[in-house]
Order: structure tokens, then C-alpha cells, then sequence
């Protein structure tokens, strides 16, 4: 057996698959330039050079790769949300995710198991209705499901007949999942550096020069650089950066506290997420328990975890699954989630001419990884924004045309 | 356990108190437009540096204000709301 290994690993038949190329020196110049080496910018960088031939693209990383909230984030896939204008996008998403792993020949882990959302009162029985109705009149499967639904879904679960929080029924969304999400990030990093994108890490935007009305060039600590294009796509500092172009986001910052516990046998099927409660869990395929959904309830720019928070995630989770009570934690880690008042994203065009924005994406952006890069290359290189994109807009807020997905957002705002 | 200092009941664990957010001016509404009511209720100060924020001390209903740092999560002091408006 070592020596076939052997062969394999010799053998020109199968060569080793570049890592994600060192990071090159910066060019003067590039076509576009993306800000935030995190999913959504590697993912528009993938799609800029796969589907519009636009090579000349250098993204720029303050950090290491992928090491933002694509990092943090808690791995949720799903499109039960209940504008029409949301569930469409994230609709695509989910789609965009099922294919995946074939897209970029590098295998994501997704795992389209389901989402299981618990209602512990009427009043959350009918909300789960609405976006249920809304959820199938869009093409997702999504449907309300009463007790005996919830206990064939989730066996162990417990269901606290007669006390306090009883679950009176859930919100089953058989199109949701899970992925691994650095495979996700490294997948669209290889795709594009394969394809003559240049990825910078270490590399800080320090400021902009803006002359009328166009970005002329962006300022690192690694040099100038002058840009056909630009793309802002740095998640928790999306407002920072969009501050140093002189662009005010509708944005206010909040971290996001999650925890793993070590790794245990399969025994959790679905994702499992309880509004009242605000926690959810996952079980990854290397068995740990995610559990997340812990927003702290004031504004901070702050990666620093909190005992008062992760004892209230433990306890939702010790709630609907008393056996874990012996479980150890593993990790636990905060991201900064750049919230919008509406719990929607702002994507397309900013008041200056070549700045684009992938921004507000809050507790939910890694499921739009795919569908966020593929809109934003296709408005990069169109110049313009596509219709499924439209009802994003930073202008909304000026014309009061809000996208509210406050309640169909899991974490606890 | 952070401690916040109450100006009215002292030094209590923040989980007493509940965060409303940084002081804005309120527009007047007459002589406002559609721009800046939007600004006035979207736009909350997200600048990392030192904010100044309403925060209500839950048990006993009292709402006061306080400077924290939105990057150390330090709160450098906390006064009553009647110091702000005898300022201003």
C-alpha cells in the first residue's frame, strides 16, 4: 500500500495541484481591483475571469486569505426569506451552490440536508406560513410542518410538551444545507489565480483617490494602484472602507459570537435553528456541533468572545438537546457582521461612478458567496446592475423601498 | 461580567442595561426633505473612535447616556441626559 501511495504521488499522471499562488509584486495598474480577500471577492474575481474575460484583477487582502468572516461565519445555505426580491437571490445562490463543487473541480462538502426552523408559539406558526406561501410561490421548497412533522425531521430533539417552550411545529426548508466554507474561499482562489488573477495578501487599502467622479486609484501600504474598477467587498469593514471613499453606508457594526463542541458521531441530520432561542446548530462533517446565532446587543468593532454569550448559546442548545450536556466546547470565536437596518444586503453601484459595493451582509453572507460574486463580476463588467439586483441598492434607503428580512433572519437581532 | 456605571443606581452588570444606540439630532421637520429623513433614521454613527450612546437601565426604566469606544469596548463615563441638553 505505501509503495502504490508512492507511485501515485511520483507518477506526471497526477501532479501536484497548486496551492494558492505567493503573493506577486503589485502591479501600477489593473482593470479591476477588489477589496477583501474574503468568498465574495475571490468569488467575483473567479467570475470576472471565468465568464467575462477580465484578467487584469488584483485582489487585495489586509490579512491572510479568507480569514474574515468567510472564516467565522457558521456555514448556513438557504433561501426561505420572505421578500420575493430576497428568496429570488438567494434562490440562485442555493442553485449556484448545489453545483459547486464541479464549478471549481474542488470539492465544497455541500451537504443539502435540510434546515429546520422551530417555533415555539403561534405567533411564529403564522410568520413561518407567510414564508412558507412566499418560500413555494417562488420555487423553493418550503413548508410548515406541525409536531409530529418536527419529531420525523429530528428525532432527539426535545420537544418540552406542556412546558415553556414547547415546539409547536417548524419552518422545514429542504433546499437549505451546508458547505465547508474555507473549501469554498481556496476553491474560487485557485479557480482565479489558475486564470491570471492576482491574489495580494498582506496588502491594506489605506485610502482612495477620487477625482470627480471616479476612484482613480487606491492607496496601500504596498503602493498605489490605479483601477479601471473597483469592488468593495471587506464584510466587517465594509463601512470603514467605503468611509475612506467618502461614501456613508447605512451600516452599523455588531459582532457575531459562535462556538464548536468537539467531534461526536453523525447523530444530527438537519441544521436545527430556534427563533426564540436565537441559536442554531450544525453538525459539520468532522462531527463538532456548530453552535451559533449570538449577536452581542451593542455596537462594537471587536473580535473578542464573551462568557455572557456563549452560556446563552449553550443554554439554547442544551435546551433542545439536553443529552449534550457532557459535550465539551472545542472553539469559539467572534466576526464582525456589518449590519444593514433592513437585514438586507447593499449591492451595486455607490455614488461614485467605478465604485462597486458587495456590502451589508451582516449574519448572512457566506451562503450568497457564489451568487454575490457571479451579480457583482456580471455588473463589473457590464457597467451596469442586472435586475436581480436592483432591489439591493444603496438608494433604497433614500426612497424608502426597504427589503425587510428581520424575521427571517436567524441570529438574534 | 462587564460593569456599566449606572448614574442613578451605580456600578451593575451590563446585562441590567440595554444599548438604544448613538445620540443623533433630531431633524426639524419642517424644514427637512426626504434626504435627510432617510439619513436621520438609516444612518447611525459606526465610526471607530468614541460614540455617544442612550442606554436604559432595564429594572429601573431610567434612561441615560454614556461615551464608550466602539474599538476597546471601554465605557469612559456615563452622565445623565440633562448634562447633554444643558450643554447644547
Amino acid at each position: 500500500m505505501p509503495l502504490r501511495l508512492l507511485k501515485y504521488g511520483l507518477s506526471r499522471d497526477y501532479p501536484v495541484s497548486g496551492d494558492i499562488p505567493a503573493t506577486p509584486e503589485l502591479k501600477p495598474a489593473y482593470d479591476v481591483v477588489i477589496i477583501g480577500g474574503g468568498g465574495h471577492g475571490l468569488s467575483c474575481a473567479h467570475h470576472l475571469a471565468k465568464y467575462h474575460g477580465i484578467k487584469s484583477v488584483a485582489v487585495l487582502e489586509k490579512g491572510y486569505l479568507a480569514g474574515g468572516n468567510t472564516a467565522r461565519n457558521t456555514t448556513t445555505i438557504r433561501s426561505n426569506y420572505i421578500t420575493p426580491e430576497g428568496i429570488a437571490f438567494y434562490k440562485e445562490g442555493v442553485e449556484l451552490f448545489e453545483r459547486l463543487s464541479q464549478e471549481l473541480d474542488f470539492n465544497v462538502m455541500f451537504s443539502q440536508r435540510g434546515q429546520l426552523t422551530l417555533a415555539h408559539s403561534e405567533a411564529t406558526i403564522r410568520s413561518f406560513h407567510m414564508r412558507a406561501e412566499m418560500g413555494k410561490h417562488m420555487g423553493t421548497r418550503t413548508e410548515v410542518v406541525d409536531q409530529k412533522g418536527v419529531e420525523e425531521l429530528c428525532p432527539l430533539l426535545n420537544m418540552d410538551y406542556g412546558g415553556p417552550l414547547e415546539i409547536l411545529g417548524g419552518l422545514w426548508h429542504a433546499d437549505g444545507g451546508t458547505a465547508r466554507h474555507d473549501a469554498v474561499a481556496w476553491g474560487y482562489a485557485a479557480q482565479a489565480s489558475r486564470r491570471g488573477v492576482e491574489i495580494h495578501q498582506r496588502t491594506e487599502v489605506q485610502g482612495f483617490e477620487v477625482v470627480g467622479e471616479r476612484v482613480q486609484a487606491v492607496r496601500t501600504n504596498r503602493g498605489r494602484v490605479t483601477c479601471g474598477q473597483v469592488l468593495i467587498a471587506t464584510g466587517g469593514m465594509n463601512y470603514d472602507v467605503a468611509l475612506m471613499a467618502g461614501v456613508e453606508l447605512p451600516i452599523r457594526c455588531y459582532p457575531l459570537q459562535a462556538m464548536v463542541t468537539q467531534p461526536l458521531k453523525p447523530w444530527l441530520n438537519t441544521l436545527v435553528s430556534s427563533v426564540s432561542l436565537h441559536t442554531y446548530l450544525v453538525q459539520s462533517s468532522r462531527g463538532e456541533v456548530v453552535i451559533g446565532g449570538g449577536s452581542d446587543p451593542y455596537q462594537l468593532y471587536s473580535t473578542r468572545s464573551t462568557l455572557d454569550m456563549k452560556e446563552h448559546l449553550a443554554e439554547g442548545a442544551l435546551h433542545l438537546f439536553p443529552f449534550l450536556q457532557g459535550v465539551r466546547l472545542l472553539r469559539q470565536w467572534a466576526g464582525i457582521t456589518d449590519m444593514t437596518p433592513d437585514y438586507s444586503p447593499i449591492m451595486g453601484a455607490s455614488p461614485l461612478a467605478n465604485l462597486w459595493l458587495d456590502c451589508g451582509w451582516g449574519t448572512w453572507g457566506f451562503k450568497a458567496t457564489p451568487v454575490a460574486g457571479k451579480r457583482m463580476a456580471q455588473t463589473i463588467a457590464d457597467g451596469r446592475v442586472p435586475d436581480i439586483l436592483k432591489p439591493f441598492a444603496l438608494e433604497r434607503f433614500e426612497t424608502f423601498r426597504l427589503l425587510n428580512e428581520m424575521g427571517a433572519t436567524a441570529a438574534s437581532h | 461580567m462587564k460593569l456599566l456605571t449606572c448614574p442613578m443606581n451605580g456600578p451593575r452588570n451590563i446585562d441590567e442595561f440595554q444599548s438604544f444606540g448613538p445620540v443623533r439630532a433630531r431633524p426639524d421637520p419642517n424644514e427637512t426633505a426626504d434626504r435627510e429623513w432617510s439619513r436621520h433614521l438609516f444612518r447611525a454613527e459606526n465610526r471607530k473612535g468614541i460614540v455617544v450612546e442612550w442606554w436604559r437601565h432595564v429594572p429601573s426604566n431610567y434612561f441615560f447616556l454614556a461615551e464608550r469606544d466602539l474599538v476597546s469596548n471601554e465605557i469612559i463615563r456615563t452622565f445623565d441626559a440633562s448634562e447633554q441638553r444643558d450643554r447644547a
